[in-house]
């Protein structure tokens, strides 16, 4: 260790980014882990009825799933394109 | 009444093996008879790791198919007499472990003895599940390293849903954190996570820290169990853990860089 990493402390560590990386990725897979199985399946079904009326890509929808203490819940959302026009 | 833990972690090489055999060691040395199982079947180590690689006979496989009889596979820790080890077969066969047959083993062993700690394969494969369906307490051998934190929740989100205490809705496992290969001196250098990272992340309660050492090589090379080395601050950090395990309050160690310019040159080892 040299003098100098006396006066590096400023600098971000690696170990803070480390952190900061698993908390994010931890929170998002301890989310996924409570999710009922059937979850893909619906958003798959979902996107295929939708798409018969609309045409929506992929990733325009989502499905998620919450759950607290008293209740879960089941929260869809659909993003429509801009230029369609419902006539 | 027995109580079974698994020393488990997800991912390989973090020192499940060499955490098994300290904790296995320091609970008999305490005075409870305690068994130890390797699940690592096909890859058998802990053998090794204890020294008695040379007097395995029967292994776990033989006893779930009845082609050798439990007191015959065991066997007897040549430095505790409270101390046995059953080993894992060397068979490449995946599904020679059923859950029936460790059950099975599992509840005879529970008469004789006071602890039974089992050592997990890494991975979540069947021999990982089955080291920790039947546990009543879960040691989580976690490095403080990014893939093996994840690897470590992903573990706790198995226990606590795919044990035996889960799937019949009893009280959960209790989980443990064992915090192993710490070097206070780069956390002190913001290059390694530190203990409260950790916790922070994994929210688990901390059984203790084991520093980065030598020690824990020398130990596998001779095949004496870390624990054994009194002097060295591995073998001291898993003295503390078994003890707080066992109800006795020890403050924690290895967690800061103590030693100073001033110790460095005046070497306190």
């Amino acid at each position: 260790m040299s003098l100098l990493d006396y006066f590096k402390t400023s600098k971000a560590s690696s170990a803070s980014l480390a952190k900061e990386r698993l908390q994010i990725l931890v929170a998002h897979e301890r989310s996924s882990r409570n999710q009922p199985s059937y979850l893909p399946q619906l958003q798959k079904e979902l996107l295929e009825v939708i798409r018969k009326y609309i045409n929506v890509e992929q990733d325009a929808i989502s499905v998620n799933f919450e759950q607290n203490d008293t209740q879960e819940t089941l929260e869809l959302n659909i993003v429509l394109p801009d230029h369609q026009k419902t006539t | 009444m027995a109580r079974i833990i698994v020393v488990t972690s997800g991912k390989g090489g973090v020192g499940k093996t060499t955490t098994s055999a300290a904790i296995a060691m320091g609970l008999a040395k305490k005075g409870h008879k305690t068994a130890v199982i390797d699940f690592d079947v096909g890859l058998r180590n802990l053998d090794l790791i204890m020294g008695c690689e040379r007097r395995v006979v029967y292994d776990f496989v033989n006893v779930i198919n009845g082609e050798a009889t439990l007191n015959q596979a065991l066997i007897r820790d040549k430095n505790c007499n409270l101390l046995y080890i059953l080993p894992a077969s060397q068979t490449r066969d995946k599904d020679a472990l059923s859950q029936e047959g460790v059950g099975k083993i599992l509840d005879e062993l529970k008469k004789d003895f006071k602890y039974i700690v089992c050592d997990s394969p890494a991975g979540i494969e069947k021999g990982a599940h089955l080291a920790m369906y039947f546990a009543d307490d879960a040691f989580i051998v976690t490095n403080p390293e990014v893939s093996s934190v994840r690897d470590s929740d992903r573990m706790l989100g198995i226990l606590s849903s795919k044990s035996r205490r889960a799937e019949q809705n009893e009280e959960p496992i209790k989980e443990y954190l064992l915090l192993s290969r710490y070097s206070p001196d780069r956390v002190k250098l913001g290059e390694m996570l530190s203990v409260d990272d950790v916790q922070e992340i994994l929210s688990l309660h901390l059984l203790g820290v084991i520093p980065e050492s030598k020690s824990v090589l020398n130990a596998s090379n001779s095949g004496t169990p870390v624990i054994l080395d009194e002097k060295s601050d591995a073998g001291q950090a898993y003295a503390d853990i078994v003890a707080r395990y066992l109800g006795e309050d020890r403050p924690h160690r290895f967690i800061d860089d103590k030693q100073g310019l001033f110790g460095k040159l005046f070497g306190r080892k």
